[in-house]
């Protein structure tokens, strides 16, 4: 072996496609941010934010910079680097996401075939749920390392919570992956292109229902936004920060947005699927961009129903919180996997 | 040396740097961000021997369950050097004595199991790891202790139920 | 109890079916309305570009008057400051001097005259009392200011312009044919 045998161009290949995916995604999720207002704003019949910049589109610069800004105030009492990790965390932890979704198929450029999915590992959701799961360490350190007791207790509400909604979550989940065989995203998107194969969603409603549910409480919106709770639980985990590491705290939870509908779209709804379209009749680098925008669509609506339902649904209290994910999704999650296995078998033994 | 034998020794060095950085820390919630980096290192060991559902499986039980629940403890305890209560002698005494005879027992063990000298991992190849053949062979040729080990887990819970309904 | 009006709703006390513990049919629905709530009129005044009329009672700034040759109404006589529950008013008088009947229609008028914005409650009891029609309440709002200063207002701001030198601003002080709420619901 040679010293560092690497394929150095698909070692660049990918970098770009990272650096690609990452800023997208953070461009999507800074406007995600004005989105939010927006829709805030539609639902309850008002304007919403207008001044900044034509239709007030450079609200999202204004409010970073204004984020930026603001004075940066590290508590006396705080543990130092751990107060600095814990917006680190999330944020890493919330971008990784982004490695194992399938984008779109290949692009043919000087001719390479370029995969737009960072990696196509055999565990890809596995791989998700490794990362969400290690965005609990971000709530907890910050909420920890703040050395403030209602910090604190956010924190482990917030974890708490993340955890309980992981376990339902990757239950609804492997009724899916009882129908794909498989973990790879790639391949559960490339069953679902497959013609004459329905959208999972249409085999799998109810796991998709208590997909969506837990994804809500993964990322903290309405109605499980806890965190967000000023008024009556003292507010979040984030209490004691300010500046841009608030910044990044807020910002990590519309990129996991942006990426729980991107698992959403992939798992259930055909990922870069175009409905109604054979896309093997395209060409490749057609298709590919197509299938890039199909999926940004998707995400798009996914996000508007986040929204939609922040402004609908009040939040729930702790307790009901917990009730709802231990006593009832789960058992619900769990029906679901073996009313999912026994029709499989029973198939199976037609 | 190869990429895969820097990472290796990399992430060897980590695994075990970490493991001191465990057993040094004066602040308990530092000895298990640093436990959390040895399953870190750990797994990425795991993806070197082409065992991904191992390493995940790993980051996603160890370090991202049992680790949190360990720091929920800490966390509520609020344990700091202060607080800890000074251990009699005779106690520190029967945890070295304790302490090396598992020592012993561990360098037994791997004197007496296969000669290692001359032997290799088997870096980037070797195919047990995955999830296909690693569910095939726990279904198959491990099933009675695959199962035995669930109900294990079945009576840990129905005693975890059984302590919280008391009061 | 007899109930005062027919609007008041019984409350219901059934225990709720297992198609209601579910909640979600509740969530379609209020999403349904949320929703509908897209396609609404928006009630929003675009403040600086559109204003709101004010209604013709409305009691804002305060001006002081000249009379049609552009003489000062106000005589320095005090009874505003006498009325103002808020002692907001101060002023102080002098004499006219001969070759000053074109700028004071009386032969006492007000050196200086101030009203602290940030006291005023804009009752308009200053209004009422002046025997001479010199104050009267505009239909302006008191401006934002960085200081507190900024908000005692002189007579340089209170006076209305001169009707003989500026008559543009005169007219546009007086604010006639402006719309109120009364031109618009009338």
């Amino acid at each position: 072996m040679t010293l560092l045998a690497i394929d150095w161009i698909l070692l660049i290949e990918k970098l770009i496609l990272i650096a690609i995916i990452v800023f997208a995604s953070l461009g999507i999720a800074l406007y995600t941010t004005f989105a939010e207002r927006k829709v805030a704003a539609i639902l309850q019949d008002r304007p919403g934010p207008n001044r900044a910049g034509p239709f007030g589109l450079f609200q999202p610069f204004a409010d970073g910079l204004k984020l930026i800004m603001k004075e940066e105030i590290i508590p006396n009492t705080a543990n130092k680097f751990l107060f600095v990790l814990g917006p680190g965390l999330a944020m890493t932890a919330a971008l990784m996401t982004c490695a194992v979704i399938p984008w779109s198929s290949q692009v043919h450029i000087f001719d390479r075939t370029i995969d737009l999915q960072v990696a196509d590992i055999n565990i890809g959701i596995l791989y998700v749920f490794g990362v969400v799961s290690m965005g609990v360490y971000g709530i907890m350190i910050g909420g920890w390392a703040s050395n403030n007791k209602f910090s604190l207790m956010a924190a482990l509400r917030g974890a708490s919570q993340a955890i309980s909604y992981e376990l339902a979550m990757g239950l609804s989940l492997i009724a899916v992956l009882m129908l794909s065989g498989s973990l790879s995203l790639k391949t559960i998107v490339d069953q679902q292109m497959a013609p004459g194969h329905l959208w999972n969603v249409a085999y799998q409603p109810l796991g998709f229902l208590i997909f969506f549910i837990c994804a809500l409480a993964e990322c903290n919106r309405t109605p499980f936004d806890l965190p967000e709770a000023e008024n009556e639980l003292n507010f979040g985990y984030h209490q004691e920060y300010s500046s841009m590491k608030l910044g990044f705290y807020l910002f990590s939870e519309y990129v996991n947005m942006i990426m729980s509908s991107a698992i959403m779209a992939s798992l259930f709804f055909g990922g870069f699927d175009i409905p109604f379209l054979d896309e093997s009749t395209l060409a490749p680098n057609l298709a590919a961009g197509l299938g890039v925008l199909a999926l940004l669509v998707k995400i798009v609506i996914f996000i508007f129903v986040f929204m939609w339902i922040r402004w609908t649904v009040p939040r729930f209290r702790y307790d009901q919180l917990m009730n709802l994910g231990w006593k009832k999704m789960i058992p619900l999650a769990l029906v679901n996997m073996l009313i999912t296995g026994a029709v499989i078998l029973w198939l199976q033994g037609k | 040396m190869s990429t895969i034998e820097i990472l290796f020794f990399f992430l060897s060095a980590l695994a075990v740097f970490s493991a001191i950085m465990v057993l040094v820390s004066k602040n308990p919630v530092h000895s298990v961000l640093w436990l959390i980096a040895v399953f870190f290192a750990i797994s990425g060991h795991y993806v070197l021997l082409n065992a991904q559902f191992l390493a995940i499986v790993n980051l996603i039980v160890y370090a991202g369950a049992i680790m949190v629940l360990f720091l929920f403890v800490i966390m509520l305890m609020n344990l700091n050097s202060e607080t800890e209560p000074q251990k009699h002698i005779w106690m520190k005494l029967a945890g070295v004595i304790s302490g090396g005879c598992f020592l012993m027992m561990l360098i037994s063990l791997v004197r007496q199991a296969v000669e290692m000298g001359g032997r290799k991992a088997m870096m980037a190849e070797g195919d047990t790891g995955l999830i296909k053949n690693l569910g095939k062979v726990l279904f198959s040729e491990y099933v009675v202790p695959f199962e035995i080990t669930s109900v294990l887990f079945l009576s840990a819970m129905v005693g975890a139920v059984v302590i919280g309904k008391k009061n | 109890m007899q109930a005062l009006t027919n609007r008041s709703k019984e409350v219901s006390r059934k225990p709720i079916s297992f198609l209601e513990s579910l909640y979600l049919p509740a969530i379609f629905k209020g999403m349904a309305i949320t929703f509908s709530h897209m396609f609404k009129k928006q009630p929003t005044i675009h403040y600086p570009e559109q204003k709101r009329p004010f209604s013709p009672v409305f009691r804002g700034l305060h001006v002081l008057n000249r009379d049609e040759e552009g003489r000062e109404r106000c005589t320095a006589c005090g009874l505003c400051a006498v009325a103002c529950p808020a002692e907001a008013i101060t002023m102080e008088a002098a004499e006219r001097m001969p070759g000053e009947e074109n700028k004071y229609r009386e032969e006492k008028y007000a050196a200086r005259y101030e009203i602290n914005m940030l006291r005023c409650i804009f009752c308009g009891l200053c209004e009422e009392a002046c025997p001479k029609d010199a104050i009267y309440l505009s239909e302006t709002f008191a401006p934002a200011n960085f200081t507190r200063k900024g908000f005692i207002y002189g007579k340089s701001d209170l006076l209305i312009p001169d009707p003989k030198t500026e008559p543009e601003a005169y007219a546009k002080a007086l604010g006639k044919g402006e719309k109120t709420t009364a031109s618009t619901t009338n």
